[in-house]
This record gives structure tokens, sequence and C-alpha cells, in this order.
């Protein structure tokens, strides 16, 4: 959430005014070393760089599934700052979901049109309220009970949901990987702009994502319990005094977490027809990095970052090795904590000061 | 401040004075003397010496991690990359891994005709210790100016990069180069057998020898928590996990301090990673999961945080319950009552739950240490109160 801004005093010394620009920009540079060296590098070999906007391109549809979960991160940080370790598994139970409801609702490769566009939309509701319920649930139990407790219990709780989460999912489905049927055809071109062919993968991506983006966005910002939930996150004790039942708010910031991470995994497990009790763990720690990228606790910081921890993983899978991304990107985590832990938008916090 | 005022003012019992008969020594004598004999009391290749075994290297780790964690208040979620590299250093230096070079120091004759680097195990250990304390204190460095979660982050990225590189670096290390570094999955075996000197040679069939040797370990480890937890630099640990910002304005160097606890804990798992390095003759990247850091740290949360007695009944009791009791005591009971999955896939979804259990229903632990619980039970119940931060001056 987005605490008010401060006015900026009146005159800084110069040495903080470099610093600031260091870390800054420093982080931004950072963030442009892989993109840069594999512009030239395409520039070298094949003259244009139709390559690069390509990964650049799926880049951006990952990193809109990262952006969904980072959010569910983002919003529980802000309002009892907690890493809420079990959301990337809450994810792989989204797609799980979504994976049981395909099979369900009778949809199959053959499905077009109009069914398809109403089956799709029931399963991403279904799997959006069931991880929004769980989710809430979690809260309940695992971490209400603590709210008082040092910092290092509600955090080992979520530890152990996740692992809880992991085995739920075992039992489910097995431990193998699970195709999910190509029913969007996702990798068909759509089109091809400048080079870069977009399919039916990024489209979907990009109609289920905004508008919801949209609607977080706005609803965080002007509806009633949106402005609660923002009071909440500044001073609970203050919110609690005037009039803001704090309980009831959390949990609806868990609900809204978990409501995104349901239709990451809809939309997951369409874009890469693929779903494993695993994933949810690389895949929380991802969006982890994205959260804290773009500022923990800011909700468009998370949907930037979302978006850049896309692209780096995407270069990374496609130019290094899919075995190293899941390093690469928790190198950029260390690194980002080392040099500004607040984030690309976030401001200074406590914890991270 | 006096202690003894300090304590009784948050109405805690005063420790047993010295000089009256302790309880506690008796008892841990007993056991001390118990766990020497027991060996005997079984077959020399018996699957009981070798799980108790598992328990007592398992009791070194999690008293390294108690150290970060208990001790100094660090939640450090990559532990498994000390077992890691303290593993490795056992591959590399006491395998024939590296085919190309020839080196032999204390080994034994049958050693000595084989290629690679072979060291005793007993200059591995110095060396292992050294390289996961330095480990440590690089992890160490980023978090220092983090605090709370976001260590918990940094620590389990560093464990997870840790991991990707044991897994994927058997032909350069991210993608550079094509040096075998650590064999990927298959892992480096055979590994060379710890070798003492005026000791029969160690084998696979006689498990007696590893587990006094481990046994030793652990209790070298347990003196060492001792003095540790009651030295200047324990006592700064503690005001540091109480309060950072109290202890700091008492003159405690933090930097110094808290790195110290990341070396020592990294340097304690990396002993252990050694001994099962030896004991499991193979090193192989799968050991290295998230998971372990989790099952070491649940043993700490299950014993109690900062209880070196806890830590200790912990581990081994978890040790056993992930060693035998699921596998071979309760393995048919989902058959039983008519479910149909097999319960050894389950042991991280157990362990999971008795992490949550714990925290919400004793987060103190079994065994907890008194500081501690004080610390968990005002923190549950007093809500806003005010609370007297008890800082020792070092």
């Amino acid at each position: 959430m987005e605490s008010a801004s401060i006015p900026a005093r009146p005159s800084r010394p110069r040495g903080e005014v470099v610093r600031e620009f260091i870390s800054r920009f420093g982080l931004i540079a950072i963030l442009l070393i892989l993109p840069v060296a594999y512009g030239i590098q395409d520039l070298q070999q094949d003259g244009d760089l139709s390559r690069l906007a390509t990964n650049i391109k799926d880049g951006l549809s990952n990193g809109a599934i990262w952006a969904l979960i980072a959010v569910g991160y983002t919003l529980v940080y802000g309002i009892i700052e907690l890493i809420n370790f079990a959301h990337g598994d809450l994810f792989m139970i989204g797609s799980f979901v979504a994976y049981g409801m395909i099979a369900t609702v009778g949809l199959t490769v053959g499905t077009g049109g109009l069914g398809l566009v109403f089956g799709l939309l029931l399963i991403l509701l279904i799997a959006m309220v069931a991880c929004g319920v769980l989710n809430t649930m979690i809260e309940r139990v695992a971490y209400r009970p603590l709210r008082n407790a040092p910092k290092l219990a509600p955090l080992i709780t979520a530890v152990g949901f996740s692992f809880i989460l992991q085995n739920v999912g075992l039992l489910w489905l097995g431990g193998s990987h699970r195709g999910v049927p190509d029913l969007i055809s996702s990798q068909a071109q759509y089109a091809t702009v400048l080079g870069v062919p977009i399919t039916h993968g990024d489209l979907l991506a990009l109609v289920v994502t905004v508008p919801l983006f949209f609607f977080l966005v706005n609803f965080i910002g002007r509806s009633r319990i949106g402005r609660a939930m923002r009071a909440t996150a500044q001073d609970p004790q203050a919110a609690r005094l005037m009039g803001i039942n704090v309980d009831t708010t959390i949990s609806f910031t868990f609900l809204l977490g978990g409501l995104m991470a349901g239709a990451a995994g809809l939309i997951y497990a369409l874009y890469q027809t693929d779903v494993w009790f695993f994933a949810g763990f690389t895949a929380g720690l991802i969006a982890f990095t994205a959260a804290v990228m773009g500022g923990i606790g800011n909700l468009r910081g998370a949907i930037l970052g979302g978006l850049i921890i896309g692209c780096i993983q995407q270069l990374s899978d496609n130019r290094i090795g899919t075995e190293w991304t899941p390093a690469i990107v928790f190198g950029y985590l260390v690194l980002i904590l080392v040099f500004r832990p607040q984030g690309l938008l976030g401001e200074q916090t406590r914890e991270a000061g | 401040m006096s202690t003894a005022t300090a304590t009784r003012a948050r109405g805690i019992k005063l420790p047993r004075q010295v000089g009256r008969f302790p309880l506690s020594s008796i008892i841990g004598a007993v056991a001390i003397v118990g766990a020497i004999l027991l060996p005997l009391f079984y077959d020399s290749g018996s699957a009981f010496i070798g799980d108790s075994t598992a328990a007592l290297y398992y009791v070194v780790m999690a008293l390294g991690l108690n150290i970060v964690v208990g001790f100094a208040g660090l939640l450090d979620l990559g532990y498994v990359a000390f077992f890691a590299i303290g593993a490795y250093t056992m591959g590399w230096f006491g395998s024939s891994f590296f085919t190309g070079s020839d080196i032999h120091i204390g080994v034994s004759e049958f050693l000595q005709a084989q290629p690679g680097i072979h060291l005793n195990w007993l200059l591995i250990l110095p060396i292992a210790a050294a390289l996961t304390a330095l480990a440590g204190a690089v992890l160490g460095f980023p978090t220092l100016r983090l605090r709370g979660d976001y260590i918990a982050i940094v620590t389990l990225a560093f464990g997870e990069i840790i991991g990707r590189i044991a897994i994927n670096s058997d032909e350069g290390v991210f993608g550079i180069g094509d040096f075998n570094l650590t064999n990927g999955r298959a892992g480096i075996t055979p590994v060379d057998k710890i070798d003492l000197p005026f000791v029969e040679r160690f084998s696979t069939l006689n498990i007696r020898p590893w587990y006094w040797t481990a046994l030793v370990l652990a209790l070298v480890v347990v003196f060492i928590n001792f003095r540790l937890r009651d030295s200047r630099i324990g006592r700064a640990w503690i005001a540091v996990r109480e309060d950072e910002v109290a202890a700091v304005s008492m003159g405690i160097p933090t930097v110094r301090v808290k790195l110290l606890a990341y070396a020592i804990g990294a340097a304690l798992g990396g002993v252990a990673g050694t001994f099962i390095g030896s004991f499991f003759n193979v090193v192989n990247a799968d050991q290295f999961e998230f998971s372990f850091s989790i099952f070491v740290l649940a043993m700490i949360i299950l014993g109690g945080l900062g209880s070196i007695w806890g830590v200790v009944v912990g581990a081994i009791a978890l040790s056993f319950i992930n060693n035998r009791l699921i596998p071979d005591v309760f393995n048919d009971v989902p058959g039983q009552i008519g479910l149909d999955f097999d319960l050894t896939q389950l042991g991280f979804g157990i362990f999971g739950f008795l992490l949550v259990i714990m925290m919400v229903l004793r987060p103190q632990g079994l065994i907890p240490e008194r500081r501690h619980q004080a610390e968990f039970t005002e923190g549950i119940g007093g809500g806003e109160q005010e609370t007297t931060v008890e800082v020792r001056g070092p």
C-alpha cells in the first residue's frame, strides 16, 4: 500500500543527494545489464533486436503471472509485515484447482468460441474464490493467534503451512508433472508486430491481468475497505481507534491476495500447460523477489517488479539456461536487498532500513 | 542492573544455586554413559545404530543452527548451504574425484594407491570448518543492514543458489566454462572413510565406530554451545536478539557479533557435512534441498529455541521420527484405515504441521530456555504492556 508521501526537506546535504542518486539508479543500472548486453550481442550477430524483443515480450507475459502473485505478498506485507511464505504454494493450489476444473467443466482442446470463454471465466472465478477462501483460513489458523508474538513465530508457521500445502498438492495429483490440455493453443501466433510474434498465451495474460490490476489499484485506492486497509497498514492502533475492524480488514487483505493467486494459477496452467506440486516454491520466491524489487508494501511496485523479473527470467531461460534461472533471480534478490532494500518505488521501512 | 533483581522482577524462577545437587547434571551423565554403551547392545551393523548415528549428526547440525537462530535470533532458512559446502569439501579432498591431481596426506596404504586428493578426515575437518565459516560470514554480510524476515529471505536465497550450483555445476558454473565442480546429481562417490589414528579402519559393515565418532562430535559441540552461551559473546548474541537498538547503545559491536554467529553456526554445519559425506559414501546434489533447512529448523523449534538440551532432544526426536517411525512403524496406518498413500511422502507435510502446531500452542518448545520463554509469553499474553529489557554489559 502506498503510504502518504512525505514532503521533502527544504535542503539536504550534497552527500545524501548523491547517495540517494546512486541507490536509486544503481539498481536500475543492475537491471539493465542483461538486456543491454544481449542487445549488443544480437545486433552483432543478427543485425536486429527481434530476438531480444521476443524475449522481453515473453518475459512480460510471464511477468504478469509473477506480478499477480507478488501482489499477494506485498498486500500482506504492507498490512502485517509478514512474509507469507505459503503464498507461492497457494498459487500452486490455484493451478491445481484450475487443472481439476478444466476436466470437471468439460473443456477440451476442441471447445471453441463462446463455450471456451465462458468455461474459462467460470474456472477463473472458482480458482480465485478457492484460493481466496483458503488464504483467509490460513490467516485465521496460523497468523492471527500469533499477532502479538515475536516476529519469528508467524514466519515459522508460514513456512510450516507452505509445506502443508505442498503435501496437499502431492497427495492430490502425485509427484509428477501433469500436462494441462492446451485449450487456447497458447503458442499459436495471433499477429506479428515488428518481428515479434504475439501468441494466444500473451493475449490471455493481457486480458486477465490488466482488468484485475485495474480493479485492484482502484479498489484499494477508492473503496471504503481499501481505505481501511491503507489505514491499518499505516497504524493498526490508530485505525482501531478510528473504528476500523482491524481483524476483518486483515482477513480481507488475505482474501484479495488469494484471489490474485488463484487467477495466476489459471493463467499459469494455461500458459505453461503444466502443473506440478513443487512449482509453487520457486514461483513464490520469484514473486517475492518481484515484490521486493518494486518496494514491498507498494502495490504498483509489485506489478512493475513482476514484469521486470519476468523479463530477467525469460532472458536467463533463453540465453543462459533454464537450470540457472532460479539462481540468477535469487542473486538479483540478494543484490537488491543489499543495495536498495526499499526497492524501486518503496519508501524506507524500519525492516529494510 | 543486577541480574537477580531483573530476573525476579519478571517473575521467573531463579536457577538452582550452585552447590546444591543439580538433578539435570545427573540425568546428563546417565544419558551420556547410556549413549556410549548403547551400540554394545545391538548388532555391529544394525539399522538402529545407523539411525542413532544420524540422530547424532543432526544434533551437531541443529546445535549449529541454534547458535544463529536460537542465540542470535537471526532466522536462517539456508542452513543446508553449509551442509553442502562441508560435504563437498569432504568430496573434493577425500575422494578420487579430481583424478588429475595426486595428493595424499595421512591416509592408509590402500588410498595411497588411488588417484585424486586424499586427506585424512582430521585434516579435512578444519578446512571444512574454515570454508563454511567464511561462507557464513559472506552470507551474513548482506544481511547486516537488514532485520527480521528479510534475513530469512536472503538466507533462503543463498541456500537455493548453493543448491542450484550443486545440481548444475557439472559443466561450468552459471554456464561459464566446462569445469566439473560437483558432478551434479550423479554426485561424488566413493568418498573416503573416516580414518582415525590408533583405530581400526572404518567400514560400512561395522557402524559402531561411526556412531562413537558422531557421539564425540555431538558432545564436543554441546560443550562448545554451553561455553559460548555463557561467554561474553553469547550474552552479546542474546542482547542482540532481544533488542538490537538497546544492544548497540550498550556498546555491543553488532556487526562482529552477528558475523560471528553466522560463521560459528555455519562451521558446525560444515563439520557435520564432512561426517555425513563420509558416512553416506556419496556427496550428491539432491541432498541439498530447502526442505533440509526446514527439517533442521523444526528440530530447534520443537526442542525450544536457544535451549541447548531442548535442541538435542528435538534433533534426536525428529531424526528418529523421520528415519524410523514414519517409514517403519506408522507406514501401514493409512492402509489400515482405508486410505491409499505412502506415509513417507508426507514426511515434510507432517513437519510443516508440527511447526504450525508448536508455534501456535507452545512457541517456547518442549524444553524451553527460561529467557526465551519469557519473551514468548510476554509477547502473546501481554499485548502492549511495557517490557523490561535485560541487558548485561559485555
